[in-house]
Order: C-alpha cells, then sequence, then structure tokens
C-alpha cells in the first residue's frame, strides 16, 4: 500500500555497470569529492574544538562541567520542585527547565484553543465577529513579542499593591504580586485519584478503539460516553471518597509583606503566559482559516447531501482533510512557542535561559552554560517535530 | 545527470572557500595567545581604549544630555587613556550588563573593566582575569519606601526583593537570608532599568544592591525622599579594576593609574595646581611627575604619565567629589589611610 504511492522512477533498477577505478568514471568521481568534502568539514571542526580549548587554557578559564554539581545559591522565585539556594547547579537548571515547560505547555494548549476559536470566528457570516477577528490578527501579528510582553508586565506591576489587593470573590486576591487563589492541601487521596483518573482515560481509549474495530465490522456505532464518565469521574471520585474524603481549602491571607498561603501565579509567569498565547494564537488563527478553507465546497454540500448532520460533516469530512493543512504550520507556531519563551529573561520569569545566564555568569563558563541551553532547546524542540510528525502521519489521508 | 556527485569546477569552489574560511583561522589560532598576553601593546598600536562601564549609573557611568559618558567609573578610564595616550578622550565606551561583563573582557571586546565589580577570590581564579586595583570599598544594603516604616532590615521576613542575577548582591542575599532565619521572595531582571523600575512601581517591598548603587538609584527617583536606605550593609564589596589574565604590565598600568590618583590627594596635588607641583621640592612627588625620571618608562610609559592622569582627571578626591557627592555618597572606608579610610598607595619609588 505504501509502496503505491512511492514514485514510480524511483523505482526503476539502476543500470548495473562495473566500478572502473578511473577518473573517467563519475561514480569514483563523486566518491571521492565526498570524501574530500566531509575532510574538509571534520578538519574544520578539529580546528575550532582544538582552538578555543587551547585558547581557554592560555587564558586559564575553567572548562568543563564539574560546576553542575556545586553549591548554586542562587534564588529562585517559582519551582515545580523543592528547591533551596543550598541545592547544586544542576538542579537549579532542572527547575529552570520545568519552569520552561510550564509555560511551553500550557502555552501551547491555550494558544491553540484561542487561535482556532479566532480562526472559526473570522470565517463566521457574523459580520462584526469575523471582521473583530481580522482585527485582532493584524493587530497582534504586527507587533514585536518582546514589546507585548514588557507591556503586559507593566499592566501586571500597575495593579495595586498586596494590602489594597482586588478580592472579587471570597479567596481570590489579585495584586501587584500576582494572581492568589485558594487550593486543597494536597494528600495522598488526591494523588491516588488522579492516578485513577490517569488509569480511567487510558481505559477508555482502549474501549473506543475496540468499540470502533467492532462498528468497522457491524456497522453499529457504539456509545462511548457512559463508560468514559465511569471511568473517568466515578472511579476517581469513588477512590478519594474510599480514602477518607480529605477536603481541606488553603486559604491565601495576608501575612506581613505578602499573601501566605493558596495557590500563586506569579506576574512575571501570567506576563509571559498572556503575551505568548495571544500573539502565537493570531498565527494559529490564519493556519486554521488556512485548512478550513482548503476543503472544497462541494465537500460540504456532497456529505449533507448524504443527509450526515453539521457535526458529523465537521467531524467525519471537514476536519480529517482540514488538520492535513493545517497540522504541518502548526508544528512550527508550536515550536516558536517553546523557544520565544526565552525572551522571559527580559520580564525576570526564571526559565532556562536565565538561570543558565545567572550559572555561566557565576562560575565564568559561557561555552558549557550555552551549550546546555541549545541541548535544551534543541531536545524540547525535537520531541514536539517527533510528536507532531507522528500525529501527522496518524491523520494523513490514507490514500489506496 | 549527477545525482550525488558534485562537478569539477563546484566542487573546487567549495574546498576554495573552506580553505579560505580554515586559513585565516590557523593563522588567527597561533596568535589569539599572543594577542591575549600583549593587551598592553594591542591597546597603543589601535591608539584608543576599549573600556567595559556599567549600561547606565548615576554617578558611576552613564552618558549625559549631550551622550557624553561621565561618572566615577568613566574617569578611571579616561585616567588610563591618560596614561597611555596622553589624551583622555581617547576612549570607546562599552556598556556591558552584570550578566555579559566577564564574558565582554575574556572575549577582548572590552581591554578593561571599571564597572562596579567586586572581587571576589572564584572570580579572580577561574574567569580568565585579573582584578588590579580596588577603586571603591564597598558593602551591599536594602532600600524600601519610607512609607513602610522600617527599621532594620531584619524586618523584611517574607518580602519580596529585586535583584539583579549573576551578581554577588544576589549570593550575599540568599547567604544573609539563610543566617538570618529569612524568607524571601525574589525578583531577578537582569536590565537595571527594568529591575528598578520593578521596585518603584512595588513589585518588591525592597531592593538590595551595593550601597553606592542603591544611593545613585534614589537620587535619580523623583522624590528621593520617599526611599530610605536601611542601615545594614551585610557584606563587603570590594569595587575593582578588572583586565585579561596574561599581560602584567597593562595590569600594572591599571593599578598604578589609581595609585597616581590616591598619591595625588595625599600629596595635595589637585588638577589645578600640577604644573606649579612640578617645581614641589618633595623627592617622591619630583619621580612621581617624572621631573627626575625613570619611573614612567618602567611602566612603559612616558614620563609624563602621571602629570597627564592628573590634568585630565583630578586627584581621586576631586573625582569622588565630582561624580559620587552630588547622589549623596560620603567618603566613608573610602578616605585615605591617612584621614582613617582603607585607601592606600604604595611608594612611589
Amino acid at each position: 500500500m505504501s509502496q503505491s504511492t512511492t514514485d514510480p522512477r524511483l523505482l526503476r533498477a539502476p543500470p548495473k555497470r562495473k566500478l572502473r577505478l578511473s577518473w573517467a568514471d563519475e561514480r569514483v568521481r563523486g566518491i571521492v569529492w565526498q570524501v574530500v568534502v566531509v575532510g574538509i568539514v571534520g578538519v574544520i571542526v578539529w580546528w575550532l574544538w582544538s582552538n578555543t580549548v587551547h585558547n581557554l587554557e592560555v587564558r586559564r578559564i575553567a572548562t568543563g562541567f564539574g560546576f553542575l554539581e556545586r553549591e548554586a545559591g542562587l534564588p529562585i522565585a517559582e519551582s515545580l520542585i523543592e528547591y533551596s539556594p543550598t541545592d547544586t547547579y544542576l538542579r537549579a537548571l532542572t527547575v529552570g527547565l520545568l519552569n520552561t515547560l510550564k509555560v511551553a505547555v500550557v502555552g501551547i494548549l491555550l494558544a491553540t484553543i484561542l487561535g482556532t476559536l479566532i480562526g472559526i470566528a473570522r470565517l463566521s457570516r457574523n459580520w462584526l465577529l469575523s471582521k473583530l477577528a481580522a482585527l485582532y490578527v493584524e493587530v497582534i501579528r504586527d507587533l514585536p513579542l518582546l514589546l507585548q510582553l514588557l507591556f503586559w508586565y507593566a499592566i501586571l506591576q500597575g495593579l495595586p499593591g498586596p494590602r489594597q489587593a482586588l478580592n472579587p470573590v471570597e479567596g481570590v486576591f489579585l495584586s501587584n504580586r500576582g494572581l492568589k487563589l485558594p487550593w486543597i492541601e494536597w494528600q495522598d487521596a488526591h494523588s491516588f485519584a488522579l492516578l485513577a483518573f490517569i488509569l480511567g482515560a487510558v481505559a477508555t481509549w482502549l474501549y473506543r478503539r475496540q468499540a470502533l474495530a467492532k462498528q468497522m465490522r457491524d456497522g453499529q456505532p457504539r456509545r462511548i460516553w457512559p463508560v468514559a464518565l465511569g471511568a473517568m469521574v466515578a472511579l476517581p471520585v469513588a477512590v478519594w471518597a474510599a480514602m477518607g474524603a480529605p477536603w481541606t481549602v488553603d486559604w491565601p491571607a495576608l501575612r506581613g509583606f505578602n499573601f501566605r498561603g493558596g495557590l500563586t501565579m506569579s506576574p512575571e509567569y501570567f506576563a509571559l503566559l498572556l503575551g505568548l498565547v495571544l500573539y502565537t494564537a493570531g498565527f494559529i488563527a490564519e493556519i486554521v482559516r488556512a485548512g478550513i478553507l482548503a476543503v472544497p465546497q462541494g465537500q460540504w454540500e456532497a456529505a449533507q447531501a448524504l443527509g450526515l448532520h453539521p457535526g458529523q460533516v465537521l467531524r467525519q469530512i471537514v476536519l480529517p482533510q482540514a488538520l492535513r493543512v493545517i497540522v504541518p504550520p502548526m508544528t512550527s507556531q508550536y515550536l516558536n512557542i517553546t523557544k520565544n519563551s526565552s525572551l522571559a529573561v527580559a520580564i525576570g520569569y526564571q526559565d532556562i535561559v536565565s538561570i543558565a545566564n545567572t550559572t555561566l555568569n557565576q562560575t565564568g563558563q559561557a561555552i558549557e552554560g550555552i551549550a546546555i541551553i541549545m541541548l535544551v532547546y534543541l531536545t524540547i524542540s525535537l520531541s514536539i517535530s517527533l510528536f507532531m510528525n507522528w500525529y501527522n502521519a496518524k491523520i494523513a489521508l490514507v490514500e489506496r | 545527470m549527477q545525482p550525488f556527485g558534485l562537478s569539477f569546477t563546484r566542487a573546487l569552489g567549495a574546498a576554495a572557500m573552506c580553505l579560505t574560511i580554515a586559513l585565516p583561522g590557523l593563522a588567527q589560532a597561533q596568535q589569539a595567545p599572543a594577542a591575549a598576553a600583549n593587551t598592553f601593546d594591542a591597546v597603543r598600536s589601535r591608539g584608543q581604549l576599549v573600556c567595559g562601564v556599567n549600561t547606565g549609573l548615576a554617578g558611576f557611568a552613564q552618558p549625559d544630555s549631550q551622550g557624553v559618558w561621565r561618572g566615577f567609573d568613566v574617569d578611571y578610564c579616561r585616567a588610563i587613556a591618560a596614561a597611555l595616550f596622553g589624551d583622555a578622550n581617547k576612549v570607546r565606551y562599552v556598556p556591558t550588563t552584570a550578566q555579559n561583563r566577564f564574558t565582554a573582557l575574556q572575549s577582548g571586546e572590552v581591554d578593561v573593566m571599571a564597572r562596579n565589580t567586586t572581587w571576589t577570590l572564584s572570580r579572580d581564579t577561574s574567569l580568565g582575569l585579573d582584578f588590579t586595583a580596588i577603586n571603591f570599598y564597598d558593602g551591599q544594603g536594602f532600600m524600601v519606601k519610607s512609607n513602610l516604616n522600617l527599621k532594620s532590615a531584619k524586618e523584611l521576613e517574607g518580602a519580596t526583593i529585586c535583584v539583579q542575577p549573576g551578581t554577588t548582591t544576589e549570593q550575599n542575599l540568599t547567604d544573609w537570608a539563610r543566617a538570618n532565619r529569612i524568607r524571601f521572595t525574589p525578583v531577578v531582571i537582569e536590565r537595571l532599568e527594568e529591575l528598578v523600575s520593578a521596585y518603584t512601581a512595588g513589585r518588591c517591598d525592597a531592593y538590595t544592591t551595593d550601597v553606592s548603587g542603591l544611593a545613585s538609584t534614589r537620587s535619580a527617583q523623583p522624590r528621593p525622599a520617599d526611599h530610605t536606605i536601611l542601615p545594614e550593609v551585610i557584606s563587603k564589596e570590594p569595587l575593582a579594576i578588572g583586565v585579561r589574565q596574561g599581560d602584567a604590565r597593562f595590569a600594572d598600568v591599571t593599578r598604578w593609574v589609581h595609585f597616581v590618583l590616591l598619591a595625588a590627594e595625599e600629596f595635595g596635588i589637585t588638577q589645578a595646581n600640577v604644573e606649579q607641583m612640578l617645581n614641589d621640592p618633595r623627592p617622591e612627588v619630583q619621580r612621581m611627575l617624572g621631573r627626575n625620571g625613570g619611573l614612567g618608562p618602567m611602566l612603559g610609559l612616558n614620563d609624563a604619565w602621571a602629570v597627564n592622569v592628573i590634568k585630565a582627571v583630578g586627584n581621586y578626591g576631586e573625582v569622588f567629589k565630582r561624580h559620587l557627592e552630588p547622589i549623596g555618597i560620603q567618603r566613608g572606608p573610602n578616605a585615605l589611610w591617612t584621614q582613617g579610610g582603607l585607601q592606600y598607595a604604595p611608594p612611589f619609588r
């Protein structure tokens, strides 16, 4: 099946010829030149490397990654894992990596949702809605992201201080120290409930696959939502209740200079997330619009003529075709969000770049520091690319 | 058609291109250590000193309304240029942030760094640079809004504190907080302007840096009285001139320019009276000012070097008075040793 899509010209066997060891043979020439080019590239890389090492030695600049084991001594404002300044540089960099992932993952999710809504709104028959969406896209796309980040950060700094914090709902405080929300005190029961939810999600997915396979055989659609409800809602709740249903809310309260307790979203994180999501959503909206417009009108009409209702038309006919157009450029946007998150340095969010910069400044090992930053971004970006390529291959139209 | 091979001429072109990239590079590979060792000759033959300064700190280094750099550290750049060339204006200023200053010096982007940089053991040994002279004895303090009515830094428990990343300040803050069991939330922004605006906007309760920096920031505020510098000084911050390792002669020049400024104050030599002082009978003054020569050439300079330095910027006291007294910084430990301070020059002999 996959072979039939290959260009038939490539399948034609090349003419069999004996390799003559002569300059006149074009294949010999080809091999010689390739060896020469690879050799030159190798020499350049070797020279760059040895020159750097030599100069570092001459200037007595420390080298190597031994510093990762030393005490960092740098304070970090927000961290997903336990961290104190007495921890090592390695741990500090891990905190930075997690902070980068925190903004990138949430940013990708929100930008996709917002971008899709705006893209659909731009195609709406409602004049006001479509014009507003167009205005949004044009304004947001035309302003530099750094400027937008500084703008949102300045706006958030303009909020009242913690003592005059806005308090719209009981337990929710908005001030220039960030957004404070009440949060449940995390206990074992909550961890197990979360585990049950994940297991439930996997079970639902397996059931859906089986149901679809059966539908392919007998043509009978099967209901999935009762299973989903049972596995993903009832099961976790049951687990939580069986373990004593602990429910203690941690309310934020003003003590001294700042709020204590509850969940915090810092102005730095919020400004960065807001800037990235609004900016990237502008691009995603255009990609979604292009994808939907790429499906010919005839497809809609034909599906309706078969008696499918509009939801089915969108899900079964239009979306699979639109996604083929949408997914590849979407991958680029996801990579952009991840890479643009490094602008965090400008507004004081401590991502991997911020912490690696401080590290290289304190240890003076710029080459190692930059290498770490490059390695991190390369790994994240390649992971996103691989996942999106896999997804793209999965949703691509299977031609027979 | 050749699906994989290159045509002969194309390949030749590619090879030639690779060589043109590699060959000057190879030549450079042999020169690089020589260049590192010879900042003195490199600067002299260039005819201009490249000086790394702060990006903008009132009193220390800041461009004025005409775009001319002025300040305490800037005068050190001018003094070194005067010693090397007899002309204090042969300087190009490169503003460096707290995070890129060492890289700028290591890579040769700047020749010398006069930029509120604290001399520490690890910086001295592992960054490929040398500190030559402490031109300002400083210490770290805290500034808060006056309306908080704080009397001591110990009352900062739970506070949010603005601090520049990659500084000794940042490390001192964590040490001090640990020792005093004070919990705080840091806000770290690299650019000084953004950091100060975060403090003034109320994002932080306190701003911490060297006391001189606090005084400088406070003086630049619309209403300086709204800000209070707390009495605690939590660290020693000897701010020193930095040069690349490997050129002892250039290091000596920067070190002795500082000592000329100190000795001039000690002997009462000023920008105004330096010409008359050439006739001063004291032997050490005569040696320093090059009347009965020899000291200048020992440094690789001419005999008029000290006179040129003093003519360009005056003595240490004059430099201090011109730039730091207007922003409210007292001499304190930076008084001469004869006045009970720490500034002391070895003999000119």
